[in-house]
């Protein structure tokens, strides 16, 4: 049972001219219990956050508190933290048994508190009929769960997951996914879970830390984080298919016009002068056949079409100046279509699910 | 399959062309040449002390036949005599003066029979003169030499496996400040052969007052940099976030270089125990400097000292040359595949 | 990591770093000294300075190509017999290693086994090696027998000069060929499989594949065990000290040997001027070294262009 506080944290590889910056000053708060994912795209930084917090490696500067008490000079071990690898990491020369039980030996544990302990997290775990065996002769899902229970056996302040699920396949991943939020429930641990599966993300957080290029851009639930996304990476990186972005400038009053000439009203608190350029946002599930008041007509000619039955998904292109191509727009329709490539259709964008950001920065204007 | 099929399929199938038969036929020369040299001494190695003298050898340990006659300690040489009566009679000679030799008939002790030795010739069988061995124990203090082999072999390769192995996880497992250059300082020293530096080692050696001594051998012998290069390049595929794991797992430095790497680099220290093993066991020039007392002789330091003494004892000569290739034999003959694969890997012998 | 691990890694070295700064690093630094002081002492102080004496003394020769110009004609004698044994020996084995690599890279049966049988004499002891071949070449050995079948009068093979050169090389081949056919045959291998099937369809002859695809892809592998066998060779001692003792005569004694006998042979030890011979040997194989460095660079820089 633990909280976490990262203050201004930053991690520097090599030294001189080779010296690179990977964490830039991270402020994070992470409550008693929660479950906090970390999402952000390939090399952003998630796994040096969690080795910084875990202590596998040495913050440059920066504080790390756990339970109000900063541990940057704490050895990783004395941390009292618990880390699920990626590869698993499980010692191939010893049996699952042994992997759980590595751990407790090294502190001295008696050895029938040790066999109680492993015997309970298996378990749990449903190990118990596998714990004479070695890593080689598990299954990837039961790999999985030898990790986690070498974990849990420590009983730590903290859980940390490194993309725990990344080495599964996709049916094994939705079930171990699940037993992971049944377990956080059980045991009502702090977890901290890496991933840059962005499902993952929202079915599994009560709060996500989105990074990128060693930054946080937005903390928040995973609803907060798709319905008011701070700025044009979250909301591009946060719902899948992802979020259409369609080139617009601010007319007169609160009207927005489009390249090809529509427009719509939305009123922004700002106002952003006449001309100002902007980038409007629209999730693909917000795009509709049907024509309603004050929305936004988008006149698409198709590109292609995936037909899923329950719902469908239409590809194409908007108009663009001159007679090219302007951008790109994905729309997902409830039920079956009969659009054909080539075809024109115009979906529809009601003012209130449309969001608005700078082009200069990317930071949303309204939503 | 016909048998001649069978000799002469080929690995695709393809029966055999001129250029095979080349091959084979070159392999099997090879074969002679490699072979055939053990073998003879092999086979030497069991000829009694007089069949070695025989000019021309005899291909196998063939002997002069030697039977036990009451009253006499030893057993005699057996003749085919014959007989004033001009029959034919195979009997033990007892004693021979001159021209005349004395013979007798086990059966009937009490009488003996004189002959002229151009009336007789010897009886040969076929005998393996396994006392070549087994007087060996007894003699040359054999079992000293064997044992100090034996000793320097074993304590020289354990030492070998645990330093040569933390020098390389430290090499592998660890970023610090001068890593590139001490592994390249240890590489280094594969440059350094013992020839160049014998004379002052001599010193060092003799300061340590190891001179005479086992250790003398052992010390200088356990730091290898054929070693550390091969468990380095092996420990580099182990992987980080297993030390990592163990880190958290409250394993000290030292438990995670014991429990964790050292088990999981042993077929790279298989590899290396055998070399260090045939380094060992084969050793000569060192121990030759260091080692000049008879009693801490090793077997080759043993078996250079025999062949240079002025009446060589062949017999026992050649029987304790295959004592000392034996465990090599073995060792090869078992783990081939791991000796030429490691090899092949780290181009080193 | 943290401070405290900061010390780690050299803990876990210091055993290997000792034992190569006593025996092999403080070493070197003694025998430079060594070789620049005379007497014959053990201990460094007791040994009066004398400059280039040594090193002199060594290369004082009327005429390098005539050892008995020499002051000290047995080194000289010991340098030109390590070049010709080394020339003889290196390119007949190395020879012999590629025909025999390349017989063994054929699509033979029983391929390990026969990989073994050129392979096994490399593991014997230069002791035995040198016994073996003893007791074949003595008077009433097999090899006399077999001569005196087919006319050859018997031989004493080790005491007549010409022929003691001739074992000596030809022991020294057999001891070690197999060594340098296994790395050949590695680098056979990794020669892939598609560029013969290339040159098949290219109808190239076995002879032309062999020219043409398999020697020149080889080449850097040949090389480097060229380099490597002349290393060894160079240095070659115990097969020979044993075997022939450096006789007839001097007609074997070889440089090393000339090291041994000087420092730790003759009634009066010169260590300095062993010391010498051995920095003088040095030199030679920093060279070899060197060579092999610059071919194995070269070799990297044409991976890299491939
Ligand atoms: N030891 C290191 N030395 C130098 N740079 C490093 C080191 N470790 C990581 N980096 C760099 O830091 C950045 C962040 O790496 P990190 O492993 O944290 O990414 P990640 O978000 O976990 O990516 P992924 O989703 O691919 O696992 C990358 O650009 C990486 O190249
Ligand atoms: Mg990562």
């Amino acid at each position: 049972m633990a909280s976490l506080e990262l203050k201004q944290l930053v991690k520097e590889f090599g030294s001189g001219a080779s010296m690179v910056r990977v964490i830039h000053g991270v402020d994070l708060q992470v409550n008693d219990g929660e479950f906090v994912v970390f999402v952000g795209p390939s090399g952003c930084g998630k796994s040096t956050l969690l080795r910084l917090i875990c202590g596998l490696e040495d913050a440059t500067s920066g504080d790390i508190l756990l339970d109000n008490e900063r541990v940057n000079d704490k050895r990783a071990a004395d941390r009292g933290l618990a880390m699920v690898f990626q590869s698993y990491a499980l010692y191939p020369h010893m049996t699952v048994y042994q992997n759980m039980a590595f751990g407790l030996e090294n502190i001295g544990t008696p050895k029938a508190v040790i066999e109680k302990k492993v015997g309970d997290a298996a378990k749990l775990l449903r190990l118990d009929a596998l714990l004479e065996r070695k890593p080689t002769q598990l299954s990837g899902g039961q790999r999985q769960r030898v990790a986690i229970g070498r974990a849990i056996v420590r009983e730590p302040k903290i859980f940390l997951f490194d993309e725990p699920l990344s080495n599964l396949d996709a049916e094994l991943r939705v079930s171990m996914r699940s037993e992971i939020t049944g377990l956080h429930r059980r045991l009502g641990a702090t977890m901290i879970y890496v991933t840059h599966d962005q499902v993952e993300a929202m079915t599994m957080a009560d709060k996500i830390v989105v990074l990128r290029a060693g930054k946080i851009e937005q903390v928040g639930s995973p609803l907060e984080l798709y319905n008011r996304p701070a700025n044009k990476f979250v909301a591009g990186f946060i719902g899948s298919p992802q979020m259409n972005f369609v080139p617009v400038h601010a007319g007169h009053g609160d009207t927005i016009v489009t390249a090809h000439n529509a427009s719509f009203t939305k009123p922004t608190q700002t106002r952003p002068a006449s001309g100002t350029e902007l980038t409007l946002g629209v999730r693909p599930e917000h795009l509709s056949l049907q024509a309603a008041d004050g929305a936004l007509a988008l006149p698409m000619t198709i590109t292609g079409v995936e037909q899923l039955g329950g719902h469908s998904l239409l590809y194409g292109t908007l108009p663009g100046a001159g007679g090219k191509d302007g951008p790109r727009i994905t729309a997902q329709v409830a039920g079956q279509v009969s659009t054909r490539i080539g075809d024109t259709a115009t979906v529809y964008a009601s003012a209130d699910t449309c969001h608005l950001f700078s082009t200069a920065d990317g930071e949303t204007v309204v939503r | 399959m016909s048998p001649i099929k069978f000799l002469t399929r080929t690995r695709n199938g393809r029966s055999l062309d001129w250029t095979d038969w080349m091959s084979y036929a070159y392999l099997t020369v090879g074969l002679f040449l490699m072979f055939g040299p053990v073998l003879w001494l092999v086979a030497s190695s069991f000829k009694t002390e007089a069949a070695l003298t025989e000019f021309p050898p005899s291909l196998l340990p063939y002997g002069q036949k030697a039977v036990a006659v009451p009253g006499e300690e030893k057993p005699k040489p057996v003749y085919r005599v014959k007989l004033p009566d001009g029959t034919t009679k195979e009997l033990p000679e007892v004693r021979r003066i001159g021209l005349v030799a004395t013979h007798v008939d086990p059966a009937k002790p009490e009488e003996f029979i004189r002959v002229n030795v151009n009336d007789r010739e010897p009886v040969r069988e076929f005998r393996l003169a396994t006392e070549n061995y087994t007087d060996l124990a007894g003699k040359l203090k054999f079992g000293t030499y064997l044992w100090n082999s034996v000793f320097i072999t074993v304590v020289a390769t354990l030492l070998t496996l645990l330093f040569n192995s933390m020098a390389a996880f430290a090499l592998s497992k660890y970023k610090f400040a001068g890593r590139k250059g001490v592994f390249l300082l240890i590489l280094s020293t594969l440059m350094v052969p013992p020839a160049i530096v014998l004379v002052p080692n001599f010193l060092v050696i003799s300061e340590l007052g190891l001179l005479n001594s086992l250790w003398g051998v052992i010390w200088p012998a356990v730091a290898t940099p054929t070693g550390v290069f091969l468990l380095r390049q092996y420990m580099l595929t182990i992987p980080d976030e297993l030390l990592e794991a163990a880190r958290m797992d409250h394993a000290s430095e030292w438990k995670i270089y014991w429990r964790i790497v050292l088990p999981l680099a042993a077929p790279a220290l298989a590899v290396l125990a055998i070399f260090s093993v045939m380094w060992r066991w084969n050793d000569f020039l060192w121990p030759l400097i260091v080692l000049s007392k008879n009693e801490h002789f090793t077997l080759q330091l043993a078996l250079n000292a025999f062949q240079g003494d002025l009446v060589t004892q062949w017999n026992y000569l050649l029987a304790m040359t295959v004592i000392t290739l034996l465990p090599v034999t073995i060792v090869f003959a078992f783990l081939q595949k791991y000796i030429t694969q490691g090899i092949a890997s780290a181009g080193v012998k | 990591m943290k401070s405290s691990t900061a010390r780690t890694p050299w803990f876990f070295l210091t055993p290997n770093l000792v034992i190569f700064g006593v025996f092999t690093f403080l070493p070197i630094a003694i025998n430079l000294y060594y070789a620049f002081t005379g007497g014959v002492q053990l201990y460094p102080k007791d040994r009066p300075f004398v400059g280039t004496e040594n090193l002199a003394t060594l290369l004082d020769c009327g005429s390098y190509l005539d050892p008995a110009s020499c002051k000290k004609d047995i080194f000289w004698r010991a340098v030109w017999n390590t070049a010709q044994f080394s020339l003889f020996q290196v390119t007949v084995m190395v020879l012999f290693s590629l025909i025999t690599a390349l017989v063994l890279n054929r699509k033979i049966i029983g391929r390990g086994f026969w990989r073994g049988v050129y392979f096994y004499p490399v593991l014997l002891s230069p002791v035995v090696v040198a016994l073996i071949w003893k007791w074949i070449l003595q008077r009433e050995g097999v090899l006399n027998a077999v001569g005196v079948a087919v006319g050859v009068p018997q031989t004493l093979w080790l005491a007549e000069p010409g022929w003691a050169m001739f074992w000596v090389i030809f022991v020294s081949i057999w001891a070690h060929m197999g060594f340098y056919t296994l790395i050949l045959l590695a680098g056979l291998q990794a020669i892939p499989a598609d560029l013969y099937e290339a040159a098949q369809m290219d109808r190239a002859s076995p002879w032309r594949t062999l020219t043409r695809v398999t020697l020149p892809l080889l080449l850097p592998n040949l090389l480097v065990v060229l380099v490597l066998a002349a290393i060894k060779a160079v240095q070659t001692f115990d097969e020979v000290f044993v075997l022939t003792g450096g006789g007839p005569g001097s007609a074997t004694t070889f440089v090393v040997q000339f090291i041994y006998q000087t420092g730790f042979q003759e009634q009066v030890r010169l260590y300095g001027l062993a010391a010498a011979g051995s920095l003088l040997l040095a030199v030679a194989l920093i060279a070899l070294t060197l060579l092999q460095l610059k071919i194995s660079r070269a070799e990297e820089a044409g991976e890299r262009a491939r």
